[in-house]
């Protein structure tokens, strides 16, 4: 079954998945690959509140990454 | 021998604790003068050999793109450490070998510090550190350095490989990242560049990848003909054609399979990743959408009304009975004993004791604070923070992350502007630098208990809660005005790491606190010492250098009614406020030091309490309040403009800076007084 892809900023509190594409530019991959976050990293969001900024578990640590970005991160939930 | 080993890292992985365990804290701990401090120096004690250990900031990856990581890869690049000490954070492996990765490359010998054990143990996972180090080539050394564990087997190895690599033996394998198509692409680059440059100043196979990654700062350092950068760009090309992604992210997602294909064989988790742990459940209430917000004005008012309250009232009567009566009058005692002369007698007892007095009673309460910060800060409440001003800032066009340099300047507004560096956009940067000093810095503290003790007696810990929320205030409206005018664009994306909640020690903190709070004490031993000589020399002479009567007349009262005039709008236009405004630049504190020499003239072993009665006669509830808000927000300390012009590198932002704030400064006292007079106040 071929998955949906769905910007992580969509998924929900306590919602896993794998990121599939990254659309913010040579910048913004860059320092996410930093602190962990490349295609095919998988994410679990730890909160997400309306309007916020978003927590999310990557690897062994805790990011807050902010609401503009996670909707140019697109994963594929599960 | 002599040797330079470099310590490197991720942030918060436990670099500085390293450091101070190997130097012993001891040593002298120099920043380096120029545009690029930050990096610390000391020497390793312990260790026969001449070992100097360099602290350079702590970064993710070695890509030239924030201030920290160009000063960490110049460093290692240009100078050349003898030995790389990576420290690895151990309960966060797969992350912090990203980093690993790249220094590897640069060609210089590594060793790794897995630090943290004593967590990684807690929650009962394995480490294979035998087959990490063999899969890795590299030499792993254990440690837990808040605790000094495996420190000196640490600089055991680092000196073994040093001394090594001293008389000519190879260093620097290459890793098998890259499989043989990316390889294939580095190797045709690395010779590529041979046959144009015979003599590259850096490791060949490194220089081949960044030129590959298309590394700006690579290329225009190295003057490459034009040619050559043709041939690597349609190399690059190939390469992006080939994998159908662009060379960074191919390289940055083979460094991680790399990684992840080792760390599997190697680490047994006991927890499964992303299940919650105690720190997720905090944040699910203090982060919390409608808590956050009330929840950290909370804390902030506990803070301050324990502060401010009762315990500082405590300590400030102590002190000050300590200072005006037991040693003001044991030294009267000698000076009158010794027959001193009059003016000798007044320049002791009504300049430098009174001057120093007017300071050293609020040390304790800065201490108060500053314990308070170090715990909001060591425990990790303080990333919070910033996560939860994230939603307020973006509105206002700044990053949350801007956050942090500015709760910093709740302390000293100095090393608040240089975190200013961990902002990754220069108009940010700037942004950030000219509201910093916005937040109320400790200096300040004391103008606000002397007159929130001599006019709102009943509600101190409330006013002066007011003010610091004042200052946030006026921060967040000049940052929207700022946004719109001068520093027009969009803020870069918020993206940080959140620490784990940790229990701070009391070690800890009271180091936090202290390595703050003793600048202050230094500052009253010198600055606010030649301060209150210079105070007192000036307002005793006139420009003849007579011995004046009224000190209106001596050349501190004609200067100050000069500029007094500027003031009366705002309600202080009393030349003894105007030359505290203006020594006020020399240091904040030397405001209240100003007043109390002024105020209290000619009354041996007066207290402080007869200095708030001199000072009911010159100001009324609104008109201290006023004079408050203009000190909160006029143009910091010299310390200060020292470092706004160091960050900014440009006097005409400095200026615009100061210029801006001490206009902000004066729009906000003249409406507060207006607007209060007109009320009735």
């Amino acid at each position: 079954m071929n998955k949906a892809k769905m910007p992580l900023g969509f998924l929900q509190s306590g919602c896993e998945g794998t990121v599939k594409e990254m659309h913010g530019g040579n910048n913004m991959c860059r320092r996410l690959a930093g602190l962990g976050i490349t295609c095919g990293s998988r994410v679990r969001v730890i909160s997400n509140n309306a309007g916020g900024p978003l927590i999310l578990s990557v690897k062994e640590s805790r990011l807050a990454l902010g609401r503009g970005m996670a909707l140019k991160i697109m994963v594929e939930e599960g | 021998m002599s040797f330079r080993f470099a310590l490197v890292g991720n942030p918060n992985s436990g670099k500085t604790s390293l450091f101070n365990e190997i130097t012993g804290n001891t040593q002298y701990v120099g920043n380096w003068p120029g545009v690029t401090v930050e990096k610390k120096e000391g020497r390793a004690k312990k260790i026969k050999d001449d070992v100097k250990i360099i602290d350079l900031p702590g970064i993710y990856s070695l890509s030239p793109y924030t201030l920290e990581e160009i000063i960490a890869r110049d460093y290692l690049v240009d100078e050349k450490p003898d030995v790389v000490i990576n420290i690895i954070d151990a309960t966060n492996i797969e992350r912090n070998l990203y980093l690993t990765t790249q220094l590897v490359e640069l060609g210089l010998p590594v060793v790794i510090a897995l630090n943290m054990m004593d967590e990684v143990e807690a929650a009962e996972d394995k480490i294979d550190i035998d087959a990490l180090a063999k899969s890795l080539g590299i030499p792993i050394i254990p440690t837990i350095a808040t605790k000094g564990r495996g420190v000196n087997e640490l600089m055991q190895k680092s000196l073994q490989i040093a001394q090594t690599a001293a008389v000519g033996s190879t260093t620097g394998k290459s890793l098998d990242i890259f499989n043989k198509g990316i390889g294939k692409y580095i190797s045709e680059t690395e010779s590529a560049l041979a046959a144009h440059l015979q003599d590259i100043p850096f490791n060949p196979r490194w220089v081949a990848l960044k030129l590959l990654e298309g590394d700006l700062k690579i290329i225009d350092r190295l003057n490459l003909p034009g040619k050559l950068l043709q041939e690597i760009g349609q190399r690059r090309d190939m390469l992006e054609e080939e994998y159908g992604s662009d060379a960074e992210t191919i390289i940055a997602d083979t460094r991680y399979d790399f990684i992840s294909g080792i760390v599997k064989k190697t680490i047994e988790r006991k927890r499964s990743q992303g299940a919650l742990s105690t720190s997720d459940k905090i944040d699910k209430v203090v982060t919390n959408r409608l808590l956050a917000i009330p929840l950290f004005l909370a804390v902030m008012f506990v803070v301050f009304k324990i502060t401010f309250g009762a315990l500082g009232s405590f300590t400030i009567d102590w002190v000050d009975v300590l200072i005006n009566e037991t040693i003001a009058g044991t030294i009267s005692g000698w000076l009158e004993a010794a027959g001193a002369t009059e003016w000798l007698y007044a320049l002791i007892i009504d300049g430098i004791l009174a001057g120093l007095s007017s300071i050293l009673v609020f040390v304790p309460q800065i201490m108060i604070l500053f314990l308070f910060l170090a715990f909001l800060e060591d425990s990790g409440y303080m990333a919070r923070a910033a996560f939860i001003m994230d939603r307020l800032f973006k509105r206002l066009g700044l990053s949350g992350k801007s956050f942090i340099p500015m709760l910093m300047g709740f302390g000293c507004s100095v090393p608040a502007i240089m975190a200013t560096r961990t902002l990754e956009n220069e108009k940010d940067r700037r942004l950030t630098i000219i509201l910093t000093p916005f937040m109320s810095c400790g200096a300040k503290l004391p103008i606000y208990a002397l007159f929130a003790g001599a006019f709102f007696a009943n509600n101190q810990s409330l006013v002066v809660f007011s003010v610091y929320l004042l200052g946030i205030v006026i921060a967040i409206l000049s940052g929207i005005i700022l946004r719109k005018t001068v520093l027009k664009g969009e803020p870069a994306p918020f993206l940080m790491e959140l620490p784990p909640y940790r229990i701070p020690t009391g070690k800890g903190l009271l180091i936090h606190m202290w390595d703050r709070g003793k600048a202050f004490i230094k500052k009253a031993g010198t600055v606010i010492f030649a301060a209150a000589v210079f105070i007192w020399f000036f307002q005793t002479f006139d420009f003849s250098l007579k011995m004046v009567e009224d000190p209106a007349n001596s050349i501190l009262g004609v200067i100050g009614r000069g500029i007094a005039p500027i003031f009366s709008p705002l309600g202080f236009g009393d030349w003894k406020s105007a030359v505290a405004i203006f020594t006020g630049l020399l240091a904040k504190e030397a405001v209240v030091t100003t007043m109390g020499i002024l105020h209290g003239l000619g009354e041996v072993t007066e207290s402080s309490t007869s200095l708030i009665g001199a000072m009911q006669t010159y100001f009324t509830p609104l008109k201290a309040y006023a004079f408050m808000a203009f000190t909160l927000l006029y143009m910091p300390c010299i310390a200060a403009f020292g470092v706004i012009k160091r960050e900014m590198n440009s006097w005409k932002w400095t200026w615009f800076a100061v210029g801006f704030q001490t206009a902000v400064a004066w729009l906000v006292a003249f409406v507060i007084y207006q607007v209060g007079s007109l009320l009735g106040f």
